[in-house]
C-alpha cells in the first residue's frame, strides 16, 4: 500500500476542509469519491485525509477561529463523508478475503468523540477484521455482555479526554476479567502511552495503523485467575485523595467560586452565564486534578491547564485567572499533600508557558 | 540375596531367651531386643553382628557375621561405611525404603567400633504428606478451573477452556462434544501445547464407547472397559497421531441443562489413567459442565432479551422525502438499553405525503415502562392511515391505553412534516407534553403553541395544533423532560431547566439535525455526570441548508446516530 505523494494528501484536505467548513456536505463527499475514483486507497482517504481534517476542526475551534456550531457541523459532515466512503465500498473487498478474526472497538463509557474508534473500526475493516463497533457513549455493563456473548479476540479501547481515564480502567480490567485482552488508544491514554500502561492495558497503540499492526500479533489472553483490583495497578490510591476531590467535586467548586468572588467584586457583576462559564472551568479544573491523583502523573494536569490557558487567551481571557484559581482551590485543599503538589505544579507550568500568539494544541479527535 | 549357612543367628526375640552376655552387657542393654523398632548392631568392618525382633521381620533369613551390604538396603549399607570410618557427615539420619515400608535410620556408636542402627518406621507419615500434598494440588487445580471457567459466559469459550486444562492436566488430547443441535455436534479439540480448534459437524456419537450415554448424562464408563483401538478417527485432535493408550469419557453434568461430554485420550507410551485420575477427571468434568450450564442459560436469556428488546429500541432514523430526521435516546439505566421514552418517524407514502413523527414518555422506567413504549408505538402504527387528524389520532390512542390493563399514563407529540420547496411545513400537536422548540437560523429559539392533555388518564382528551414552518437550516427539536431535568453540572446539585436549553440551541443555529441531537445529549449526559438520570430522548426534524438535493433522496445518508444505536 504505498502513500500518495502527500501532496495529493495535502490538497485533498484542503479541499475537504472548505466544504466540511462551509456546511457543504455534498462537495465534501465528491471529494473523496473523486479521490478514490482516482486512485487514493481508502485507509489513505480515512486517516490522511478525514482524520487530518477532523484534527483541524479541533485545533481551529480552540483558536476561536470556528464556532461550536461550525465545528459540530463540520463533525457531522465528516461522519457522512465516512458514511459514504464505506456505503460505497465494493463488497468484494470484504467477501474474498477470509475474515482474520473478530474484535470490537468501543470508546469508553462517557466518552463522546466517536470518530477516532470510527476511523479504527474502518481501518481494521479493510484489513480483513470482522469488527464490532460499540460507538460512542457505551456504558461498561454493555461492552461486557456484548464480549460474554461474543467471542471477540480483543477489545481496542478509545479514549479522548483524559478525565475518563478511571472509567477507563474500569472498562480494561472487566474486560481482562472475563479473558479478553485491551488495546487502549487515544489522546486520554497520554502521548506516549503511559495511561494505558498504568492501567493494565495489554497494548497501547499510537494510531489507527498501529492498531492495526499491533493486532497482527496475537494478543494472549489474560488469565482469569489474575484478574486485578484497582489498587493493584494504583497503590498510591490507598491516601483516599482521589476519592475526596472526586465526591467533594460540586462543593470544591462551589467553595473556590464563593472565594474568588469575596476576593474579586468585579466578578460578582458576571451574568449567569458567565458565572457558569467560570464554574464549569472550575470544574474541568477539579475533573482533571482528580484524574492526576488517580494515575498520579502531574503532566496529566499542567497539559490541561497550558491548553485551557491557551483556550482562554484566543477568546481574550486573561490566563493569569488560572492561575489563581489554583491557588484558591490549593486552600480548600490544605490536608492533601499530592493534591497541592499538583496544583503547585501546574501553577510553576504556567508560569513557565511560552506566550504563544496562536494556541497549538487540541483536544478533538 | 548370597548368604552363608552356618553358626545360627542369635536373635533376641520375644521368645525372651537368653541374652548373649557380649552383646547384652557391653553393647546396648536389654531392652533393644524389644523395642517395637527394628534395631541392628553392626561391626566396623560391615558384618551383622545381631538384629532385634522387629528387624527379623524385615530380614527374617539374615544370619550373624552376614555382610550389611548382603543384606539390607544399600543406602543402609552405604551410611554405615559413613558412619563406621567416621566421615563427619555421615554422623546425621539418614532414611530410605524397606521392601515396601519406609525408615529413618538413627546410628549410635557401641563398643569395640559397633554401630547400632535404630531405624524408625516413617511409612505412615509419608503417605499421609504425600496424599495432602496431591489434595493440595488438586484443590489448587480445581480452584484455578472454577476460576477460569466461571470468568466468561460465553458458551464457545467455556468448551475452549475446559479441553485446554483438560490437556494442561489430565491428558495428552481431548475433545469437548458439545449437545446435539439436529444432527450435528459442536466438537472441540485440543492437543498438549497445541491451538485449540472447533469445528461443527454430524458424527455417530454412538461409535465411541459410553458417548451416546454420557451426553444423556448416565453415569460414566470406567475407563478400563473402552478399548482405545476401537476409537472412530473423528475423536483425535489431527495433531494426535500416536496411538491411544488410554481413554475417559466423562459426562459434563449440566444440572438440568445438557452440557456435553469430555472424552480425555493418552498416547499408549503415558501411564493410563489410574483410578485417583479417573475420580479427578470426574471432579474436573462436574466443574466444566456447572460452568457451560451457566454459560449456556445467560447465552439463552440474552438472545430472548435481545429479541424481545430489538422491537422496543428506538429506530434509526434517516433522511425521508427532503427532510433531515435524527434521534437520539439515553435510557435512565446503564444496564438497560430501553426505558419509557420513545419515538418514530413514519414516513409518507410519498414526497407530497405527510410524514408522522412521534416523541412520548411513559410514566415510570425501565421495562415495565418500556413494554407500554411498545404498546404505544403499536396502536400508532395501526392509526397511521387516520393520522393526519392529530387529535382523533389522539382520542383513539387514549380508548386504547384507558381500555388496557396498564394503569401508566404517557405524554407524547405528534408533528406531520412536509417538505415544500425549499421549506419544512410541521403540524405539531402536543399531548401533555412539553412543546417542541424551533431553533431559527438567528439562533432565535421559539416555543411551539401547541399544548394539550396526556393520555390514558382521562376519559376525553384536548389538543390544539400548532403550525410551523422551518426555512433552510432551521430546526425544530421534540424532547422529553429527562434533558431539562437533568440534575448536575458544575456545581453537582443544578437543574438543566428551559433556559439553559435555550440557550444551548440558540448555539446550535445552522447545525445538521443528527448535530443538535449529539450535541443536546452530549451537554446533559456531561451535566448530569456520574450521577443518576432520567431517559432521555430527543428528536431533531430539520430543513436541508441551501438547495442541497443530496439531501433529498434520503436513501444511504444515514447520520452518525445509526452507529450509536446499533451497540
Amino acid at each position: 500500500m504505498s502513500a500518495p505523494p502527500a501532496i495529493r494528501t495535502d490538497a485533498l484536505v484542503d479541499e475537504l476542509w472548505q466544504a466540511v467548513t462551509g456546511g457543504d456536505e455534498y462537495t465534501a463527499v465528491e471529494v473523496v469519491r473523486r479521490a478514490r475514483a482516482d486512485g487514493t486507497d481508502e485507509e489513505t482517504l480515512l486517516l490522511d485525509v478525514i482524520a487530518t481534517v477532523q484534527r483541524r476542526v479541533g485545533t481551529e475551534w480552540a483558536a476561536d477561529r470556528l464556532t461550536v456550531a461550525q465545528e459540530h457541523a463540520a463533525t457531522a459532515i465528516n461522519e457522512r463523508v465516512i458514511t459514504a466512503l464505506v456505503h460505497d465500498r465494493p463488497p468484494a473487498d470484504a467477501a474474498d478475503r477470509v475474515p482474520k478474526g473478530r474484535v470490537t472497538v468501543s470508546c469508553v463509557d462517557g466518552e463522546w468523540h466517536a470518530m477516532p474508534a470510527r476511523l479504527v473500526a474502518e481501518v481494521l475493516r479493510l484489513r480483513g477484521w470482522r469488527v464490532d463497533f460499540l460507538g460512542a457513549q457505551t456504558p461498561t455493563p454493555h461492552l461486557v455482555s456484548h464480549l460474554h456473548s461474543t467471542s471477540s479476540a480483543a477489545v481496542l479501547l478509545s479514549g479522548s479526554l483524559p478525565t475518563h481515564l478511571p472509567t477507563a480502567h474500569a472498562a480494561i480490567t472487566a474486560c481482562q476479567a472475563v479473558g479478553v485482552p485491551v488495546m487502549a488508544g487515544g489522546r486520554a491514554f497520554g502521548p506516549d502511552g503511559r495511561y494505558a500502561h498504568a492501567l493494565g492495558a495489554d497494548r497501547w497503540a499510537p494510531d489507527a495503523r498501529a492498531a492495526a499492526a499491533l493486532l497482527e500479533e496475537e494478543l494472549a489472553r489474560p488469565h482469569p485467575a489474575a484478574a486485578r483490583q484497582v489498587l493493584d495497578d494504583l497503590p498510591h490510591l490507598t491516601d483516599q485523595e482521589y476519592t475526596f476531590v472526586a465526591q467533594s467535586r460540586g462543593r470544591l467548586v462551589r467553595q473556590t467560586l464563593t472565594s474568588l468572588e469575596n476576593r474579586f467584586p468585579a466578578m460578582r457583576a458576571y451574568s449567569d452565564a458567565q458565572r457558569e462559564r467560570t464554574a464549569e472551568d472550575l470544574a474541568h479544573i477539579v475533573d482533571f486534578l482528580a484524574t492526576a491523583l488517580y494515575v498520579d502523573d502531574a503532566d496529566l494536569l499542567t497539559t490541561f491547564l497550558c491548553w485551557t490557558a491557551d483556550v482562554l487567551e484566543a477568546r481574550r481571557v486573561p490566563a493569569h485567572s488560572v492561575v489563581t484559581a489554583l491557588g484558591v482551590l490549593g486552600e480548600h485543599l490544605r490536608e492533601f499533600p499530592r493534591a497541592l503538589r499538583l496544583l503547585d505544579d501546574g501553577t510553576a507550568a504556567l508560569a513557565d508557558r511560552p506566550r504563544r500568539p496562536v494556541p497549538g494544541s487540541d483536544i478533538e479527535a | 540375596m548370597g548368604r552363608v549357612r552356618g553358626a545360627s543367628p542369635r536373635v533376641f526375640g520375644t521368645s525372651g531367651s537368653p541374652v548373649d552376655p557380649r552383646s547384652a552387657a557391653v553393647s546396648v542393654g536389654a531392652a533393644w531386643a524389644h523395642a517395637p523398632y527394628p534395631v541392628i548392631v553392626a561391626d566396623r568392618d560391615g558384618g551383622l553382628v545381631e538384629l532385634n525382633a522387629a528387624a527379623r521381620l524385615l530380614w527374617s533369613q539374615a544370619v550373624r557375621g552376614d555382610a550389611l551390604w548382603d543384606t539390607v538396603p544399600a543406602w543402609l549399607a552405604e551410611a554405615h561405611g559413613r558412619f563406621a570410618d567416621g566421615v563427619p557427615d555421615g554422623t546425621g539420619e539418614v532414611s530410605g525404603a524397606v521392601a515396601d515400608r519406609f525408615f529413618e535410620a538413627h546410628p549410635t556408636p557401641a563398643d569395640d567400633g559397633d554401630v547400632v542402627w535404630w531405624l524408625i518406621d516413617d511409612t505412615d507419615r509419608r503417605l499421609a504428606e504425600a496424599a495432602l500434598a496431591g489434595a493440595r494440588q488438586r484443590s489448587a487445580l480445581l480452584a484455578d478451573v472454577s476460576s477460569q471457567l466461571l470468568s466468561t459466559l460465553n458458551v464457545t469459550r467455556c468448551m475452549e477452556a475446559t479441553a485446554r486444562m483438560a490437556t494442561d492436566h489430565l491428558a495428552e488430547a481431548a475433545l469437548l462434544v458439545a449437545p446435539p443441535q439436529g444432527r450435528r455436534h459442536q466438537l472441540t479439540y485440543a492437543y498438549r501445547g497445541g491451538p485449540v480448534s472447533q469445528v461443527t459437524a454430524p458424527v455417530d456419537v454412538h461409535a465411541v464407547p459410553g458417548l451416546a450415554e454420557a451426553l444423556q448424562g448416565f453415569p460414566p464408563v470406567p475407563a478400563r472397559w473402552i478399548d482405545p483401538a476401537s476409537l472412530p478417527s473423528w475423536v483425535r485432535p489431527a495433531d494426535f497421531t500416536e496411538p491411544v493408550g488410554s481413554v475417559i469419557v466423562a459426562p459434563l453434568p449440566g444440572h438440568g441443562v445438557p452440557a456435553g461430554a469430555l472424552i480425555l485420550l493418552r498416547s499408549s507410551r503415558e501411564q493410563a489413567f489410574s483410578g485417583d485420575e479417573e475420580l479427578f477427571a470426574r471432579l474436573f468434568a462436574a466443574r466444566a459442565g456447572a460452568a457451560l450450564s451457566a454459560a449456556r442459560l445467560y447465552t439463552e436469556q440474552a438472545s430472548i432479551t435481545a429479541t424481545l428488546m430489538r422491537e422496543l429500541l428506538p429506530p434509526r432514523l434517516e433522511n425521508v422525502h427532503g427532510v433531515e430526521y435524527a434521534g437520539a435516546y439515553r435510557p435512565s439505566r446503564d444496564n438497560e438499553r430501553i426505558g419509557g421514552d420513545f419515538y418514530d418517524v413514519h414516513p409518507g407514502t410519498g414526497p407530497t405525503e405527510e410524514t408522522l413523527v412521534v416523541l412520548g414518555d411513559v410514566a415510570g422506567k425501565g421495562l415495565d415502562a418500556a413494554v407500554l413504549t411498545g404498546k404505544i408505538r403499536n396502536t400508532l402504527q395501526a392509526l397511521l392511515p387516520l393520522a393526519t387528524d392529530h387529535e382523533r389520532t389522539l382520542t383513539l390512542l387514549n380508548c386504547a391505553l384507558l381500555s388496557s390493563h396498564h394503569t401508566r399514563f404517557a405524554t407524547l407529540v405528534l408533528a406531520s412534516v412536509r417538505r415544500l420547496g425549499s421549506t419544512v411545513e410541521l403540524r405539531l400537536t402536543s399531548a401533555g407534553h412539553l412543546a417542541p422548540l424551533i431553533v431559527r437560523s438567528d439562533g432565535t429559539v421559539e416555543e411551539t403553541a401547541t399544548r394539550g392533555s396526556l393520555i390514558g388518564a382521562l376519559p376525553k382528551v384536548t389538543s390544539a395544533t400548532a403550525n410551523v414552518t422551518l426555512r433552510p437550516g432551521e430546526t425544530c427539536l421534540l424532547y422529553t423532560d429527562g434533558v431539562t431535568e437533568a440534575r448536575g453540572g458544575p456545581l453537582g446539585d443544578e437543574l438543566f431547566g428551559d433556559h439553559r436549553l435555550k440557550r444551548v440551541l440558540a448555539e446550535c443555529a445552522g447545525m445538521p439535525a443528527e448535530a443538535v441531537v449529539e450535541r443536546i445529549q452530549m451537554l446533559t449526559a456531561q451535566w448530569v455526570g456520574s450521577g443518576s438520570h432520567d431517559d432521555v430522548a430527543t428528536v431533531a426534524i430539520s430543513a436541508p441548508r441551501g438547495a442541497d438535493l443530496t439531501m433529498a433522496g434520503g436513501q444511504g445518508r444515514v447520520g452518525s446516530t445509526m452507529y450509536r444505536r446499533n451497540g
